[in-house]
């Protein structure tokens, strides 16, 4: 059986709200990153496939992703230079211990 | 020419004084503050001599009439091209009449403050305000427009609640200063009214200009001016009213004169200068400085001009008899006096032998600033000898104040207008400009003019007759005051016996030509008597210590009490602004600001505070919690989009 864009369209779904569970309820900051990445590859499935299935003939969906892994690169540097900085801080990467950062 | 430099260092030298003594006095001149002010003074007073040699007998005369000259014309505010004020000097008669005056007395008060006040903490505070004073006043005699004039008016207001409230440690002074402050500053509200009606309705602030154009019916502006109407009366009449209104304010006019016999609790150089000569009289300037608008414009407003005169007059010269302080007793008799200038100008014309009233009243204000401020003067030096302002405390003093005791005896002859002191010719010229223009005013001088003399010598026997002190006394008081003090006296004095003998018609009158006052000694005979009437009565009561005085109170009962009480005018003020005005107005405002205007603000502020409660808890700093309702968002925005918003 030929995977169908369905197929690939659930994957991505499903990819997409263990993300979301997994940001929401892990108190690790390392964890909630990575799930944040679980989202964003969520998406760029959802790109390729569309441009697979919809407009073969086109390009945009593949540059689309490649250019979105470039930025979750780069937003990953950052976010892990924060924790570090957090964890010299405040000696923890616990989201709960960075509840006073709104002050 | 007018020298403008002499001229302009009149109104400045005692600027610089104030300015010298207000800021540095404390710290520099800790004693030698006195000195300087009166040296800036002495040399003030001498360029104002100057100034009235050179014009009344130099350059001021041309073809036989005292020209006006505006000796400088800067401008100090200017809005829009040919909207300013300017500032200015003017010179004409009366202005520099007042400048001798102003200068004079303030002179005399520099020098005999020297002695009064000596020893005094704040010394050089003292001479700042005078400077600050004198100033003020030379501006306000100066003015060439009708703003200078007022803001002049306000300074000499400040410096006179400053004065006033001298004694800053003592509740009366205090509420004195408040008093006087506070009235007439309301009357110079209408004063102020009155301005803006007369300068739109004139289109110019220029004394000159403005009675140039609403004096002659052909001009435009006073054509608007006589027809617009409010209230049945033209605009011009309004105007006019209006700054009589601050005129009678300043000058203790029945019935805004409530301020003046509180304001004694001054320092008495400070009443003499300020409640006596000077400031006083600056109602009585001003309508003699509008005169011709008076006169040729709005003649009903001079009627009420002259009947507010007499009745002030005749009020403050009953009141006069019954106070037992000697400071109040000459704050009534100053403010009968200047009813006396003031219905002098009401009933006196523009222009030759009608216009003696104007003449007369400024020939009165010039010797009664004589006279009344050697009263003061005298009743200070009294006054520093026994500690006391109260007649009960004094008596006998003739042998223990022999100059002060002549100088006094002069100066009630003066006002009393027994010839041949300076009161006497002038009193005589008001008489005669009421007996030919309105009887009933010229019956009403009459007879103030002998209770004046009753009183002057009520307070004269009190003072130095009356009870005798045993000269055993004399070694325990000490001695009269020190030469600082007495010079003034003597000088002053010496005007005050003299004045009358200047030839004023001549320089002075409505129109500026010269006025040959005719004197009949006929008409002399009733005021002269009864002045002697007055000063035998007195002679009979209180020459010496009986009980006649006493017995006369109560035989008058209850008239006696009334004229006591100052006519009970205090009280109705007070029962007007305590009970009416704050019951009736204040307290609803009160209620209406604290629970309608205040509530409204406060509920605005609690719904708002209870609001941001609740908001203010959804940023708790929870990444995840920000993420479910970022989620929760999402989830709503893309049901709308898919299900509802097609």
């Amino acid at each position: 059986m030929q995977p169908g864009l369905y197929h690939i369209l659930f994957l991505s779904t499903a990819l997409f709200f263990i993300g979301v569970y997994g940001f929401l309820t892990r108190r690790n900051l390392i964890t909630m990153l990575m799930s944040i990445e679980l989202i964003l590859n969520s998406v760029n499935l959802n790109f390729i496939a569309f441009n697979k299935y919809l407009w073969p003939n086109q390009m945009d969906g593949l540059f689309f992703t490649l250019f979105i892994i470039a930025i979750a690169a780069a937003e990953a540097a950052v976010a892990i230079a924060i924790i570090i900085n957090l964890y010299r801080s405040h000696n923890s990467i616990d989201v709960e211990n960075a509840e006073d950062l709104k002050y | 020419m007018p020298n403008v430099t002499a001229i302009a260092l009149i109104p400045l030298l005692p600027l610089a004084g104030f300015l010298l003594l207000g800021l540095f006095g404390r710290k520099y001149f800790k004693n030698s503050s006195g000195i300087i002010g009166t040296m800036l003074l002495l040399a003030s007073t001498v360029l104002a001599l100057y100034t009235a040699y050179e014009y009344f007998f130099v350059y001021g005369k041309v073809a036989g009439v005292y020209e006006k000259f505006v000796a400088l014309q800067l401008t100090w505010l200017e809005f829009s091209p040919g909207v300013s004020i300017d500032m200015g000097l003017i010179i004409d008669p009366i202005s520099v009449m007042m400048l001798v005056v102003v200068t004079f007395i303030s002179l005399m008060v520099h020098i005999y403050s020297l002695g009064y006040l000596k020893g005094e903490e704040r010394f050089p505070t003292y001479y700042s305000y005078l400077g600050l004073f004198t100033f003020s006043m030379l501006g306000l005699v100066l003015a060439s427009n009708i703003f200078q004039i007022y803001i002049f008016w306000e300074l000499v207001g400040v410096s006179s609640f400053l004065l006033i409230g001298y004694y800053y440690d003592k509740p009366s002074a205090v509420a004195a200063c408040k008093k006087a402050f506070i009235v007439t500053r309301f009357a110079d509200l209408g004063f102020l009214i009155g301005i803006l009606i007369l300068s739109f309705s004139g289109g110019t602030l220029d004394f000159a200009t403005l009675i140039e154009r609403l004096t002659s019916p052909e001009s435009n502006e006073f054509k608007t001016a006589a027809a617009s109407t409010f209230l049945g009366a033209s605009a011009l009449t309004w105007g006019a009213a209006l700054v009589f209104i601050g005129g009678a304010g300043k000058s203790a006019m029945f019935p805004l004169h409530i301020w003046l016999p509180d304001a004694m609790e001054g320092p008495t150089p400070v009443s003499a200068l300020i409640h006596a000569a000077t400031m006083v009289v600056a109602g009585v300037y001003l309508v003699a400085r509008l005169f011709p608008i008076f006169s040729v414009a709005v003649p009903g407003v001079l009627e009420i001009i002259g009947w507010v005169g007499a009745v002030s007059a005749i009020i403050a010269a009953i009141i006069a008899c019954t106070q037992t302080d000697i400071k109040r007793v000459l704050a009534y008799s100053t403010m009968s006096q200047i009813g006396f200038m003031m219905f002098a100008l009401g009933v006196s014309n523009y222009g030759g032998e009608a216009g003696l009233g104007y003449t007369a009243s400024m020939f009165h204000l010039f010797t009664h600033a004589m006279f009344k401020a050697l009263l003061f003067l005298g009743a200070g030096a009294v006054i520093h000898y026994v500690h006391s302002n109260d007649m009960k405390d004094m008596g006998g003093l003739r042998k223990f104040l022999p100059i002060t005791h002549i100088t006094f005896l002069i100066a009630c002859l003066a006002i009393a207008g027994v010839p041949p002191f300076a009161g006497f010719f002038s009193k005589e010229e008001i008489l005669l400009a009421a007996f030919h223009n309105n009887m009933a005013i010229y019956w009403i001088a009459l007879i103030t003019s002998g209770i004046t003399a009753f009183y002057m010598f009520r307070l004269y026997f009190n003072i130095f007759w009356n009870k005798e002190l045993p000269s055993s006394a004399k070694a325990t008081k000490g001695k009269e005051g020190g030469f600082a003090m007495m010079m003034p006296l003597v000088l002053l004095a010496v005007g005050a016996a003299a004045a009358g003998f200047i030839p004023f018609g001549e320089y002075v009158s409505s129109d500026g030509k010269a006025l040959h006052a005719h004197f009949d000694l006929s008409f002399s005979i009733a005021p002269v008597a009864l002045g002697l009437i007055g000063i035998l009565t007195a002679f009979w009561l209180y020459k010496k210590q009986n009980d006649k005085p006493t017995k006369l109170a109560t035989s008058l009962g209850g008239i006696y009490k009334t004229v006591y009480n100052k006519f009970y005018i205090d009280e109705i003020y007070l029962f007007i602004t305590k009970k009416v005005l704050f019951n009736l107005i204040g307290r609803p405002a009160a209620w209406f600001d604290k629970n309608i205007v205040d509530g409204l603000m406060n509920l605005i502020g609690n719904v708002t505070e209870k609001i941001s409660e609740g908001i203010k808890k959804v940023q708790s700093g929870k990444v995840q919690q920000y993420a479910i309702y970022f989620l929760g968002g999402v989830i709503v925005l893309a049901v709308l989009f898919i299900y509802i918003w097609k």
